[in-house]
């Protein structure tokens, strides 16, 4: 697959590389010495990635799997479900007739963990955690993150919070089943429901174990790719990875904080009887003496983070398929700049759209209308993007492999979810289609498949880099196949539903006849749930058979990119580079330029030839 | 921190370029992420005084900073902020001792350093004895938690019908907008009976219990930053003290680091200052 070339990567690094005297420091390695320094607690960005990305599947197949189960419910309602009671006890109750049927405490349950899971161990810790960490050092010409031993710290508060989180699933009274948005008093009166006590506790706690991780990661993330860029490589020659990660970086340097802040107020409120986001509730007819707070303080304070969370999830997701459909089209990204400047355009937009979450609660109409406004600005810089994408693909040498088809799929996916944002930023449309399955549809595609699109791109584009072997291709167009026709088959049908009014969280419709003309689809989206699900499962067995199995990378660059880390050796050290470290020469985009299929960065500019873009 | 870092030898070249092997604001990492964690920081106490706005304006009355806090250690009575002026000055001028002490450090002057952090870590110290002085007063003597704020605020005038045995009077007048401690008699809150100028008898009742969460929450978040500070600032002392970073010739950087922190747990109590003191 790699080309002949013309020049020899090791003499370039050689002549025109950066000496940091690395190598006169570190003889030995002191850091990788035995396997618990080099498999569990290692300092090494390359292991913690692939520590992240291993976590991220754990959670990945938990939280699916609670899909599956309450798409069961939804799907078949009056199906015996007696035979998973072996795996969730008594969450399954059995008549005396035998007919197991799933508790409605748990359904909530299920539904709660399964976004908490998803958006921020899934999403969040495995996307841009693995690939911030893979990726910054090795594509900027770094011997590692600025604080490998924070670094660690990072994956390990975030194995913490993941450890409490396990644990709730195992308490008598369940885990938390108010939301994965937390609100009071669901989330603060232990009394509201069976989740609301120890669950939302350990809830809580395992959430701020994870903004520390985050910042910890981000802060590292920032300053790595401030401080720590390779002679030559200016912030015009960043891959677009790299300029995703470090404004997603910064975007949840920004808004985790806040997130800490609503949560601390919610475990004074359960813990100490405060009532900051309290008022005027009753329990059994009986008014509490719980008065002066807002319940919409807590909505403001958790949508400032959780707005931008949405971005923090797809911001890496497009950076890494900027990177994969242009080394996989042949060509130069189409707009390198306009990227940029629109990822840089999102991430301000991202922090002043927070409140079109809250259009139905209680929001002042004017102030609606601020929030109408910037949302819908968004869809300037989406579909600028989306634009650069196409045009890039348009024309090009396109090599359909599983990384590539994965980039258009989240093209795709973008697009179809992006257009019904549309509908729902606009506050008076919001009205009917709030908490209907119309929002379902609506962020599982643009920011649950797209993501998770963007992070198998990166997953098979670089997995020969992290384990130095391929995934099966044969088996990985399958899981590509497999998973975008099965998505639109759950996710499209909806939008229908939600147009007519079906609303989201429902245990059960039974009591609402006009929705029972939806039952048969409702069966039709649970079996397709359960087919994507299968080929998850491909997938899982795809990754961990290829690590051990898979075909041997025999060349370092094996895509035939640009990007430094394809200087590294085939199955780079600690300190990624042997000698020294590659300086740069060019941008990252070189793709066909004067007749010549690639020409990677460390490549000298050729006497009067022009860099970039 | 050295020992874990292994890129950080390049600092020297192209300092202050944007164009690779180098740092642009020609800082080291380490006080780049120290100015980062503050940034973050920052946004967590602006959470929280975005709360303590919308929660106090949304209420029909809210106790006057001057009454609450208008006494003193050694039985001062009716000194508005007076003491409280006196922890903030404390806790300022320990940011100028901080600034001392970075200064020695950029002159290599071990000496110098501890003496000036000695200072600093005395000022914090300071501040927290007489947090921990108000805090006490506060809930010892004046009965407020977080669920029970004592300290009210009349909404109409009138006249008092009977005396508290400490500072009313049976025939005091009063305005609207003045606030009143209700006090405890025997383990019991004992409101007092008025009668407003429309002739309509009523008695005492207490204020938003918001403030007394609010004051507790928040400056307590602020104590907790300021104690860790203190910790800090022992633990690098010594390290001065022990040689350690005569040894790095980097003047003295983990002196600055600690610096910056101190400087923005000081700017942060003066927004806290503010909004609980002044207005």
């Amino acid at each position: 697959m790699a080309e002949v070339t013309t020049y020899n990567e090791e003499v370039l690094i050689e002549e025109h590389g950066y000496d940091d005297h690395f190598h006169d420091h570190h003889h030995g390695d002191k850091y990788q010495s035995n396997f618990i320094t080099h498999y569990i607690f290692s300092m090494d960005h390359k292991v913690i990635a692939k520590q992240f990305l291993i976590t991220g599947i754990f959670w990945g197949i938990i939280g699916a799997a609670m899909s599956i189960v309450f798409r069961l419910q939804l799907g078949f309602p009056e199906e015996n479900m007696a035979w998973i009671k072996p795996i969730l006890g008594k969450w399954i109750v059995v008549n005396q007739d035998g007919i197991g049927t799933l508790a409605p405490d748990f359904y909530y349950a299920l539904v709660t963990m399964h976004g908490t899971i998803l958006v921020f161990f899934v999403l969040t810790a495995g996307l841009s955690g693995t690939f911030s960490n893979l990726l910054i050092p090795l594509q900027i010409g770094a011997r590692d993150m600025a604080s490998p031993l924070l670094n660690m710290m990072s994956y390990w508060f975030f194995f913490l919070s993941g450890s409490l989180m396990f644990a709730s699933l195992f308490l008598s009274t369940g885990p938390f089943s108010g939301g994965w948005t937390a609100y009071p008093p669901l989330s603060v009166l232990p009394a509201a429901s069976s989740g609301s006590g120890a669950g939302m506790t350990l809830w809580a706690t395992s959430l701020i174990f994870f903004v520390v991780s985050v910042l910890l990661g981000g802060i590292n993330y920032i300053t790595t790719v401030l401080n720590l860029r390779t002679k030559g490589m200016t912030m015009w020659r960043l891959p677009l990875t790299i300029w995703a990660f470090f404004i997603t970086a910064i975007i949840g340097l920004l808004s985790f904080p806040v997130l800490i802040s609503a949560l601390l107020l919610t475990v004074f409120d359960r813990e100490l009887g405060t009532s900051f986001f309290l008022s005027d509730i009753y329990i059994g007819g009986e008014a509490l003496d719980r008065v002066g707070g807002s319940p919409i303080l807590f909505q403001h304070l958790f949508w400032f983070l959780g707005h931008p969370e949405v971005y923090i999830i797809i911001l890496p997701a497009m950076g890494l398929v900027s990177e994969v459909l242009s080394v996989h089209a042949r060509k130069p990204i189409f707009g390198y700049k306009a990227m940029v400047y629109s990822i840089l355009a999102i991430a301000f937009l991202s922090f002043i759209v927070w409140a079109h979450h809250m259009f139905m609660s209680g929001v002042n109409p004017f102030i609606a209308n601020f929030f109408v406004i910037f949302t819908l600005i968004i869809a300037v810089p989406s579909a600028v993007k989306v634009f650069n994408w196409i045009a890039t693909l348009y024309g090009g040498n396109i090599r359909f492999n599983s990384a590539s088809l994965y980039s258009i799929g989240f093209v795709s996916m973008f697009i179809s979810g992006g257009l019904t944002g549309i509908f729902l930023g606009n506050s008076a449309i919001d009205i009917q289609m709030h908490d209907t399955y119309f929002v379902v549809a609506h962020f599982h595609i643009v920011m649950g498949i797209a993501a998770f699109f963007g992070m198998f791109a990166g997953i098979y584009h670089w997995f020969p880099k992290m384990f130095g072997r391929f995934m099966n291709e044969t088996l990985g167009r399958l899981h590509f196949w497999g998973t975008i026709i099965s998505a639109y088959m759950i996710f499209w049908p909806m939008h229908y539903m939600g147009m007519a009014g079906v609303p989201r969280r429902y245990y059960s419709f039974e009591a609402f006849d006009a929705f029972s003309h939806f039952d048969e689809m409702n069966k039709f989206i649970t079996v397709f749930a359960i087919i994507s699900f299968a080929f998850q499962i491909l997938f899982v067995i795809n990754f961990f058979y290829s690590i051990w199995k898979g075909k041997v990378v025999t060349t370092k660059n094996p895509w035939g990119a640009n990007t430094l880390e394809w200087t590294t050796p085939i199955n780079a050290g600690h300190g990624n580079w042997p000698g020294r470290i590659p300086s740069v020469n060019r941008w990252a985009y070189d793709y066909g330029k004067d007749g010549v299929e690639f020409t990677p960065q460390i490549v000298p500019l050729k006497e009067g030839e022009v860099d970039g873009h | 921190m050295s020992a874990d870092s292994v890129a950080h030898d390049t600092v020297e070249h192209g300092e202050g370029s944007w164009d690779g092997a180098g740092s642009p604001f020609k800082a080291s990492y380490g006080k780049l992420m120290m100015w980062y964690f503050l940034l973050s920081d920052a946004f967590t106490f602006a959470g929280f005084l975005i709360a303590y706005g919308a929660i106090r304006f949304s209420m029909p009355t809210w106790p006057v900073p001057d009454f609450v806090f208008s006494t003193t250690p050694f039985g001062g009575h009716g000194l508005p902020l007076i003491f409280v002026t006196f922890m903030s000055f404390l806790l300022i001028i320990s940011s100028v001792t901080m600034v001392r002490g970075v200064q020695e450090g950029h002159a290599e002057n071990k000496n110098g350093v501890v003496f000036w952090m000695f200072l600093t870590i005395i000022g914090g110290a300071g501040f927290l004895g007489c947090q921990a002085w108000e805090w006490n007063n506060l809930i010892r003597t004046e009965h407020m938690s977080v669920t029970v704020n004592p300290f009210g605020t009349h909404i109409e005038s009138g006249e008092y019908l009977e005396g508290d045995g400490h500072d009313i009077k049976a025939g005091d007048t009063f305005v609207a907008g003045d606030s009143y401690l209700i006090h405890q008699h025997d383990g019991h809150f004992a409101p007092l009976k008025y009668k407003t100028d429309a002739g309509v008898e009523k008695q005492q009742e207490f204020g938003p219990k918001s403030f007394g969460a609010l004051f507790f929450f928040i400056t307590g978040f602020h104590g907790f930053h300021v104690l860790s500070g203190v910790a800090f600032l022992i633990i690098i002392m010594l390290n001065v003290a022990s040689g350690l970073y005569e040894k790095r010739k980097n003047g003295y950087e983990m002196v600055e680091k600690i610096g910056l922190y101190w400087h923005f747990v000081d700017l942060v109590w003066v927004f806290v200052f503010l909004v609980f003191y002044l207005l």
